[in-house]
């Protein structure tokens, strides 16, 4: 089977500091990591790889050229094959824009059976890209996806989508587009060979520009997209912290509550 | 002259890092404490290769260079050296001799299941009488015509009753010093062969070093491992990859102890401030880093020549020496700067300091080092 | 995309989540920001909330109640289970007829899963995970100033736009971005539940109930919903967990984590330990957090009874907000803490669990 895994290429936003004295963003030295719910779907193709060895695994990224070093990553781990949508015509592109651009990609690659991507991104967060390549593909979705299994001799899945309370069991024919979570899998390493595979000059990792997927210009970019950034800033710096007053426990707790609701931490 | 890391080796590093810190670290301690052998995850790094990294690919290697081998080595015993030299044990003083000096049916018989880390190897050469004067070895092998009988003992081997395959030195020749002294491919197993006990052991306890016992072990004639009285020379060659392994343990050592440090003292505060803010603490952390990237730059230039099949026996010796002792230096400096914490099994600091000590002596003492470094200079 | 006339949109829908017939919180708490933002806009916006479902009419009056001035109700036996296929397919029609300007979705599983659907289907913006809405610029400007390290000098409080200003964090929390969609109606966004507060309840209110006939088949929904099954919610490990009740030597007794327990379980979080009170036996080791134990970073660590020992703090120290309880107010994990309760924890505990 054909399967196409979506990835993308972030900051490790856990080892984002902020400079305390201009309140901006420290991105120097902040390694640049496969984003982690994209490992969970990427995982989930190999497992089915796996399973059934004639599986043909694509992952299509799109960013940046340095973009291509997770890709790298994604070969060593199994992957048969990469692609990366680069062009500064794509760039800046909103999760609507970026979802016609990896679409389009998508078609060119031709026919699948099944396409995943993570649940979201850790840099942006939305969850928005997986849903949106589906409905430009046309394609039915499941998204928080955490178990799923191939049924009906390959031919549909049956997947636990989980909600906050609980789980569906939902069953959908293929082709269609799943969205991973973490508790899906434990991704795997990547292997020796692999790495070396991956380092080979003929390793099939691809870089496909905006001619390539013939993507309609006035879809994909940041003047295409619907949503812009109007003001972005860093939120104020941590108070230092402060004794809870009150005259009894009762009270401490109750001036305890409504400043944590104040600052809608609860 | 390049020290550019390869994207291979970045991404090895990448790769056994995450491993490392995922799956390692979190039993590093249990393990010393306990002196269990690790089988998971030993099992888990041979699944992605990490048991046969500089070995041909027509035997299941990886095909590696030794740089990217070594840097496996290093990120293992960042977190645990017990994990370093088992890997380092099993590919250079077992896989090594036997592609180098096997038969094509003897590497055709061990190697795949070695380089696929399917079996173990360990190396077996010191004796209670015999460590660094090699010629003073008492186990025999005695020719019986259709096969070897083998008799004696040997002590504080890596792997020992863990391993599943094992090159063995022993005399078949008394007369003739070292030049008298054959090695033999022994199996786990044979009969005659035990590993009656394990040491308990001062550091790399996670890494079973035990004794070895044959009594009249009979050695199929093709078990000899290289010509008749190579043996001296199987072993010496072989040490010489090792001691880059276990330069990378040290230095894999040192990198930890060190990293933790910076991490402790960030956090620690005394007087008002944290650690780092102290400027002697502070240009001492600078003295450490310089050791790390010296060693460092030593044992990848050994490696370097190894790779490319040019002498390495004298810059291996000095790389071992350098890494070994910043090693014992770094984590000697990272104890103090740990304080009490640093003495107590809450943090791994002092674990560091116990695996540091042995790379100073085994697979050759520093002071053998020295005499191979100085025969070089006066030779 | 076709040049949208944004004088035909006008009004600010809720999508009024609903599970098995019960409104989510969310939906009141959107509600009620719709009419927020909607005083703010000219007198002829309007609330209106968008329940989808079957058998749901009875959801109204709540609607009403926290702020809706008109209802929309889709009913259909195929609703009754969220479908993406279904829910997308009415929504969408049912903009597509009554042009909204703005339609706010909570950022549930079920928003997030639905809301991107929809806003890729009418090629329209689309701001996830937003805690902070404004329709005016001066508005905007007063929440920057309490609240951000925003620089609003450019910015005019006489703005006459009134685009919806959607603030969302990014980058795991360490950036905030306010995001614009000007080029495209409706302006739609998700909303983390549990930010917006709720207006008082308004008794007895009440307005028009406007009743959707959806063009639906079995063939439009192509995902089939073979069960729900409701969870209690999964022990998270504590590496995990958003929230983490931990005890110390302050407990005095195992007896302690009882009352832990009782706060963990009230607040949905999880229990920690300090090395003190495991090595006491009072609790399993795999609860203990620090240098020994795990490594965590919730986005509420409470520590009760625990003075702060360095192999503790270097294994929470990263918690986004620290609540300290200890009768020592010099304890270390007092100064550490955002919010420290000098006081007796068997008293300020049992006031925590009654008032949370």
């Amino acid at each position: 089977m054909k399967i196409i895994v979506c990835a993308k290429q972030v900051p490790d936003t856990t080892e984002i500091r902020i400079n305390p004295e201009t309140g901006t963003l420290i991105r120097d030295g902040v390694p640049s990591i496969l984003n982690p719910d994209d490992s969970n779907a990427l995982e989930e193709a190999l497992r089915i790889k796996d399973e059934y060895p004639d599986t043909h695994v694509t992952v299509i990224s799109m960013g940046p050229p340095q973009a291509k070093e997770m890709l790298m990553e994604c070969m060593a781990k199994g992957a048969d094959e990469c692609i990366l949508i680069s062009d500064r015509a794509v760039g800046g592109s909103d999760t609507w824009a970026t979802s016609n651009a990896i679409a389009a990609a998508v078609r060119k690659v031709g026919a699948f059976d099944l396409i995943f991507a993570g649940r979201q991104a850790i840099d942006g967060d939305t969850a928005q890209v997986g849903p949106q390549i589906a409905e430009k593909l046309g394609l039915p979705q499941v998204t928080y996806v955490k178990e799923m299994e191939l049924v009906d001799c390959e031919k549909a899945v049956m997947v636990k989508r989980a909600l906050e309370d609980g789980y569906q069991e939902i069953k959908v024919e293929l082709p269609c587009m799943l969205t991973a979570i973490k508790d899906l899998n434990k991704p795997r390493y990547m292997s020796v060979k692999g790495i070396f595979k991956a380092c080979q000059p003929d390793a099939p990792i691809r870089t496909w520009s905006a001619a390539d997927i013939e993507v309609d210009l006035g879809t994909v970019g940041l003047k295409a997209s619907p949503t812009n950034v109007y003001k972005s800033f860093t939120p104020k710096p941590k108070d230092p912290g402060v004794f809870v007053e009150g005259e009894t426990p009762s009270e401490q707790v109750e001036n305890l509550l409504s400043e944590l609701k104040k600052k809608h931490i609860v | 002259m390049n020290f550019t890391p390869t994207k291979e080796q970045d991404m090895v590093r990448q790769m056994v890092r995450e491993f490392a810190e995922t799956e390692v670290k979190p039993i590093a301690a249990e393990i010393d404490e306990k002196a269990e052998y690790p089988y998971d995850t030993v099992a888990k790094a041979a699944k992605l290769g990490l048991l046969g990294m500089p070995f041909p690919e027509e035997y299941g290697g990886g095909a590696t260079d030794y740089i990217s081998y070594i840097i496996a080595v290093e990120e293992l015993s960042r977190v645990c050296g017990s994990h370093g030299v088992i890997v380092q044990t099993h590919c250079a003083l077992c896989c090594w001799p036997i592609m180098t000096y096997g038969t094509q049916e003897q590497k055709d018989k061990y190697l795949p299941d070695l380089v696929s880390g399917k079996k173990l190897g360990a190396f077996g050469l010191t004796e209670p009488n015999a460590g660094t004067d090699a010629a003073g070895i008492q186990t025999r092998a005695v020719d019986k015509g259709d096969h070897w009988l083998l008799n004696g003992s040997k002590i504080f081997i890596s792997g020992g009753g863990i391993a599943d395959v094992y090159v063995i030195m022993a005399m078949t020749d008394k007369s003739k010093g070292t030049r008298g002294i054959s090695s033999f491919i022994v199996e786990k197993g044979m009969p005659g062969f035990t590993v009656p006990k394990h040491e308990n052991k001062m550091g790399i306890r996670g890494s079973l070093a035990g004794e070895l016992v044959f009594e009249d072990v009979k050695l199929p004639k093709e078990n000899l491992l290289g010509d008749l009285g190579k043996g001296f020379k199987v072993a010496m060659t072989s040490l010489d990859v090792g001691r880059l392994g276990i330069g990378a343990q040290a230095l894999g050592i040192a990198q930890g102890a060190f990293d933790e440090t910076v991490t402790y003292m960030k956090s620690r505060k005394q007087f008002g401030k944290s650690l780092d803010k102290f400027q002697a603490l502070a240009f001492e952390m600078a003295e450490m880093r310089n050791r790390i990237d010296m060693s460092r730059l030593m044992l990848y230039k050994a490696c370097d020549l190894r790779t490319k099949g040019l002498p390495s026996t004298v810059a291996a010796a000095q790389a071992k020496l350098a890494c070994s002792e910043t090693a014992m230096y770094v984590t000697t400096k990272a104890v103090q700067f740990h304080g009490g914490y640093g003495y107590i099994k809450d943090y791994p600091i002092e674990r560091m300091m116990r695996d540091a000590k042995i790379t100073e002596i085994y697979e050759g003492t520093s002071e053998v080092m020295k005499m191979v470094i100085s025969g070089d200079i006066f030779k | 995309m076709d040049q949208m006339k944004f004088s035909d949109y006008k009004d600010i829908w809720v999508f009024a989540e609903q599970r098995n017939g019960v409104l989510a919180n969310v939906a009141t708490e959107l509600l009620s920001e719709g009419y927020r933002l909607s005083r703010e806009m000219d007198s002829n916006t309007k609330v209106c909330a968008v329940i989808v479902g079957s058998d749901v009419s009875g959801l109204a009056k709540d609607c009403f109640a926290y702020g809706a001035d008109s209802v929309i109700l889709i009913e259909h036996p195929l609703l009754e289970t969220y479908t993406t296929d279904a829910y997308t397919k009415v929504i969408c029609d049912a903009i597509g007829q009554y042009k909204p300007e703005i339609v706010l979705y909570g950022a549930t599983y079920i928003g997030r899963d639905l809301a991107p659907r929809i806003a890729a289907r009418l090629d329209v913006g689309l701001t996830a995970d937003c805690t902070h809405l404004d329709v005016k610029v001066a508005s905007y400007i007063r929440y920057a100033q309490e609240n951000t390290t925003l620089d609003t000098s450019s910015l005019d409080p006489a703005d006459p736009d009134t685009s919806l200003l959607m603030t969302r964090p990014a980058f795991g929390g360490n950036l905030m971005a306010t995001i614009i969609s000007r080029n495209t109606r409706p302006q739609m966004s998700t909303v983390r539940p549990g930010v917006m507060s709720r207006i008082d309840a308004r008794e007895n209110a009440s307005g028009e109930v406007i009743r959707i006939e959806p063009a639906l088949a079995e063939s439009d929904i192509r995902t089939q919903v073979l069960k729900a099954v409701k969870a209690a919610k999964e022990l998270v490990n504590l590496s995990d967990a958003d929230i983490i009740v931990s005890g110390g030597r302050g407990l005095h007794s195992p007896e302690g984590f009882r009352l832990i327990k009782d706060l963990a379980d009230k607040v949905g979080g999880v229990v920690g330990a300090s090395r003190a009170a495991v090595d006491a036996g009072w609790i399993d080791p795999s609860h203990q957090v620090g240098q020994t134990g795990t490594t965590v970073k919730p986005q509420i660590y409470i520590a009760c009874g625990i003075s702060g020992a360095i192999q503790h703090l270097a294994g929470m120290q990263n918690s986004k907000i620290i609540i300290a309880v200890n009768k020592d107010p010099e304890a270390p994990m007092m100064t550490l803490a955002d919010y420290a309760i000098v006081g007796d924890l068997y008293k300020v505990i049992p006031e925590m669990i009654a008032q949370w």
